[in-house]
């Protein structure tokens, strides 16, 4: 998109690259009806997860995000799950509000972000960071197979490019 | 009924009491409990557990009372703290009765 002047661009992200293996956390998953401690690495267990950091519930990306991939339909292949820095509630209030088939993980510290290397501290809101917009395609053993960053601000994951990956594990 | 749940508990779980506590320190996942943030009462189920060293898998469910379906369709009401036990197949709510419930099965001695 050229808007005729400079956006803002991100720092190099030192984050977890192909063929490495993704930090395992624990956080809060947020489902339609109520949220329980769940480790990363349960998921995996279970089969391959994409795994898409975002901005806060209710930011514009946050929203733009999830409707790229509610568009599309991984789900039969793999579980997709999100994580922000919002609250249990406000992931609650999201899943309801738009719809979600999928479960966010809360991370209010940004602890998780920070451990993969994708933090964004946020200007203008003192104190606050969230992570920088990313997808991490992770195996079973949670292997990285696919790991996109955002570059610039806004900027949104190339879903067909997502979609190659997903069809080629 | 919920008197019932408990006998019914006890007698299950009764015969292999002493490799029943083995097996509740070494698997998380059986005790689930449905609570909410600052409920006292959950709070109270809470405080029993980890008296009697009873791992649990706490989900947090809506502050809405109207909303708490998933608790709903385990134990016919929507009131928390409710408490599933899958080793002893026990499913109740009412924070006296669970506290009763937990100290009867996990209370050793």
């Amino acid at each position: 998109m050229d808007l005729g002047f400079d956006v803002v661009e991100f720092d190099d992200a030192d984050h977890p690259t192909e063929g490495e293996v993704a930090p395992d956390f624990t956080r809060p998953l947020v489902t339609d009806e109520f949220w329980e401690d769940v480790a990363l690495s349960a998921l995996t267990e279970d089969g391959p997860v994409l795994l898409l950091f975002h901005g806060m519930d209710g930011s514009f990306p946050a929203t733009y995000m999830w409707k790229g991939i509610q568009a599309r339909d991984w789900d039969e292949d793999l579980t997709v799950v999100g994580v922000s820095i919002s609250s249990p509630y406000e992931h609650k209030s999201f899943v309801d509000d738009r719809d979600l088939q999928h479960r966010l993980f809360s991370d209010p510290t940004n602890e998780v972000a920070e451990s993969y290397g994708v933090v964004h501290d946020l200007d203008g809101m003192a104190g606050v960071a969230e992570p920088r917009p990313s997808v991490f395609l992770l195996s079973e053993e949670r292997v990285v197979e696919y790991a996109w960053v955002a570059s610039e601000w806004p900027e949104f994951p190339d879903y067909d490019e997502v979609e190659a990956a997903v069809a080629a594990l | 009924m919920t008197a019932l749940l408990v006998a019914k508990g006890l007698r299950r779980s009764r015969p292999d009491d002493v490799t029943m506590s083995q097996t509740a320190s070494t698997d998380d996942t059986a005790v689930t409990l449905y609570r909410l943030q600052a409920c006292p009462f959950c709070e109270r189920v809470v405080r029993t557990l980890k008296e009697h060293g009873v791992p649990y898998q706490s989900r947090f469910v809506e502050t809405d009372h109207s909303e708490r379906d998933v608790v709903k369709r385990l134990t016919g009401t929507r009131v928390v703290p409710a408490l599933v036990d899958e080793r002893t197949g026990v499913t109740m709510a009412e924070s006296g009765n669970i506290v009763e419930y937990v100290e009867s099965v996990y209370g050793g001695a």
